[in-house]
Order: structure tokens, then C-alpha cells, then sequence
């Protein structure tokens, strides 16, 4: 993060419904009434995008997200078969005459047509997802990946929506649930990356995959605890006993789950949370200069 | 004739495999002199693509059938790609081949 750029926040969690779209979007909003026209959110879970739903942007762009993928040339391919030989992944075959490429297994690393000595492959574009491009009627910037049906390669998509992140604004990356590769190549883009958990023993097990993916990438985090109540002290022991903040409680409770059926961020449902988010980013801030502060000084 | 069948073990007396993709060999056998290779399976470890690279393994011994349990919709294109049949066998590899042979196994396309 240089200095004239803002911070970008990752929100990430172990497991999948856990809260982590309904924190995301909140806290963009509750941002968004303070710094107008300054707050971005990008959807990053492409496989199953969702945060269209609690912010209902008017979206006004749709770019192509391609990878590239073998192209035979058979009046040039003499069958040697070292394509095959080196892809390290089966997604081409060369069975007698024939020459069969398999994209959805191909990782588009170019080891075909490098190996091929006679240049019968090309490489060509497929498309393999796409990023919607919007804003919300508070302003808020909206950027939201959606990996195409049928497709798996959930990572290229990712890539290419995170790589939307506009320095020159708060942006908040809504990332896939899990720790697994979409959700690392979504935090990489952020220099802080908050954890929403529940106060569940799974809750507890996935946050503790999740804080490991983070200290192993140096991304500093926090975490939130949703649906928290009193009696289950597991994660915050925890978080103390680690070192981790916890910037957030927010309680079980009926009426923000009804808000939140209903398409309402906790921002938008109710104006008393306005503040606690607010100062949630601001922990977030004051921890990452710190820790600069502390780099400066060592 | 050559012909190649998903095995999980190394010889005639050796079970067929339910699945070409993940079988440990596959074995190919010579039906006029019922002599057989032992060839490893790479695709009975890989994450993906096992089926293929079960395939490119029969392919590549020049067999001319495969026979397996079942097959992958990956594996059945690049046999009818390439012109190599392929057939639905059980019990042993041998036995697999003489009915192959008596003309009781089902072709799969």
C-alpha cells in the first residue's frame, strides 16, 4: 500500500454462510455515507456471486474473462504425441490419428505448444467467466465476477475481478468461502483481511484454516464474529489467546436474519450499526499503520 | 489383435477394474498369442484428467480395444476419436478377453 492509496479490506471465512457477504456489503454502505463516491465493492465468490442481492447495483458493463486454450493445426501435426507427453494435466490426448484437446481440464500453461516442434498449436481464447461492471444509487462501485455455468476454473475469474481494485478508493473484496486457491488469489489483492466466524466449534475450525492461509501470505487480519451469543467463548479464546483482534460482535438475533431475507444490509436495516462499522475500518487503519510505524522502526 | 483392459492388478487371473480412469494398470494383452504388457495407469493418481491419460496409455501400446467396468465421458471421446472400441468387461482380465472374443461384451459409444 503506498501512501496516497487507500487500503484495500478482503472479507473472507472459512466456511460459506457464515456472514461474510452480509458484513462485506454493510460495511460498504456504512462507508459509502462518510466518504461518498470514494467506496468500491467487488464480488469475488464468481462461483456463486451474491452480493448483487443485498446492494442492487444497476449494472452498466459486462467484460469477457478468456483464457487460453490449445488450437490444433492437423495438416501440420505429425501425431508425435510430445503434447500429450507434457501436459500435466490431460487436456490433450493424441489418439492414432486423432488429436483431441479437453478445455475444461486445461490449465493454460502453453507447455503444448511450446513442446510441439513442428508450431502445429496455437494458443486461442475461450471465455471462461465475465465481470460486471455497475454502481449502487449510494455510489458505491460495483464490480462483481461470475464464473460461466459448467465451467471450473474458478481462479482466472477471480484474478480478473480482483484486478479491478481501483487504488484510489476504499475498496472492500468480497471473497469465496474456503481457503483454497480463489480465495488466497482474492486476499492477495488486500492489505488487511477481515474473518467472519461463528461462535461453533466449525466455526472455530475453519477460522483457524483461515488465519493460518493469512499469517503463511503475510496478510494482516481480524475477525468478526456473527451471530455471535453469550455462553460460547471458544473463538474469542481463541483470537486472545493468538493475538488476533476481534473488531466486530454482531448477536443472533431474528430481525437482522429477516432484514437480511429481505435483501437489506445491516447498514441499511438499521442506523445504529452505521457507526460500529465505521469504526471497525477505522480499527482496521489504525492497526495497518501501526504495523508500518513498526516496520519503519525495525 | 491388441487389447487393453483396465486392471487392478498385474496379470491374466488379475480383476477387471470398474473404472478405466482410476484402474492401477492397465494390461495389454495379444489375443493371438495371449501374451500381455503390464502398463501403469498415471491417471490412477492424477487429480484430473484421469480418463484421458488412461487413454493416451491404451493408445500408446497400440491397442486396438479397451475394456473396463465403466468408462468417462472423457476417456469414451478420445476412443471414439481415435477409432479404438470400447467394451464393458468384468471378472478377470483373461476372461474378460475371451468374451470379448466370443462376441458377448457390449460396446459403449
Amino acid at each position: 500500500m503506498s501512501e496516497r492509496s487507500k487500503p484495500t479490506v478482503s472479507v473472507a471465512a472459512g466456511k460459506g454462510g457464515t456472514g461474510k457477504t452480509l458484513f462485506a456489503t454493510s460495511l460498504a454502505v456504512a462507508l459509502s455515507e462518510i466518504h461518498p463516491g470514494q467506496v468500491q465493492l467487488i464480488d469475488c465468490d464468481v462461483e456463486e456471486p451474491n452480493a448483487d442481492i443485498l446492494l442492487h447495483p444497476q449494472i452498466t458493463q459486462h467484460t469477457p474473462v478468456n483464457v487460453l486454450v490449445p488450437q490444433v493445426d492437423l495438416d501440420i501435426c505429425t501425431r508425435c504425441g510430445l503434447c500429450a507427453k507434457h501436459c500435466q494435466f490431460s487436456a490433450i490426448a493424441v489418439i492414432r490419428d486423432a488429436v483431441i484437446t479437453f478445455p475444461d481440464l486445461c490449465a493454460a500453461c502453453g507447455v503444448c505448444a511450446y513442446v510441439c516442434p513442428v508450431g502445429a498449436i496455437t494458443e486461442v481464447n475461450r471465455q471462461v467467466g465475465s465481470v460486471a461492471h455497475g454502481s449502487t444509487v449510494r455510489g458505491i462501485e460495483f464490480v462483481q465476477g461470475r464464473l460461466s455455468v459448467g465451467d471450473q476454473r474458478a481462479t482466472p475469474v477471480t484474478r480478473a475481478t480482483g484486478s479491478c481494485n481501483d487504488d484510489s478508493m476504499i475498496t472492500i473484496l468480497d471473497a469465496p468461502p474456503g481457503t483454497a486457491c480463489p480465495m488466497q488469489e482474492t486476499i492477495e489483492f488486500s492489505d488487511y483481511c477481515i474473518l467472519v466466524t461463528e461462535p461453533t466449534p466449525f466455526g472455530l475450525a475453519n477460522l483457524e484454516d483461515s488465519v493460518e492461509t493469512c499469517r503463511r501470505m503475510g496478510i494482516p487480519c481480524g475477525v468478526v464474529i456473527n451471530r455471535d451469543q453469550a455462553g460460547r467463548p471458544g473463538v474469542e479464546d481463541y483470537c486472545t489467546r493468538e493475538g488476533i483482534d476481534v473488531l466486530l460482535h454482531i448477536p443472533e438475533d431474528r430481525e437482522i436474519a429477516e432484514a437480511y431475507a429481505r435483501g437489506e444490509t445491516l447498514a441499511d436495516a438499521f442506523p445504529q450499526w452505521h457507526d460500529e462499522l465505521v469504526r471497525v475500518y477505522e480499527d482496521v487503519i489504525r492497526s495497518l499503520s501501526q504495523t508500518a510505524t513498526a516496520k519503519v522502526e525495525e | 489383435m491388441k487389447v487393453a483392459v483396465a486392471s487392478s492388478g498385474e496379470g491374466l487371473n488379475a480383476p477387471v477394474d470398474m473404472r478405466l480412469g482410476r484402474c492401477a494398470n492397465v494390461i495389454v494383452v495379444d489375443t493371438d498369442t495371449m501374451e500381455f504388457e503390464v502398463h501403469s495407469n498415471p491417471g490412477a493418481l492424477a487429480g484430473t484428467g484421469a480418463g484421458v491419460a488412461a487413454a493416451q496409455v491404451v493408445a500408446d501400446a497400440g491397442a486396438e480395444a479397451a475394456i473396463a467396468g465403466n468408462f468417462g465421458i472423457n476417456s469414451l471421446r478420445a476412443f471414439n476419436s481415435g477409432g479404438i472400441a470400447a467394451y464393458v468387461g468384468s471378472g478377470t482380465v483373461g476372461q474378460a478377453v475371451e468374451a470379448l472374443l466370443a462376441g458377448e461384451l457390449e460396446l459403449v459409444e
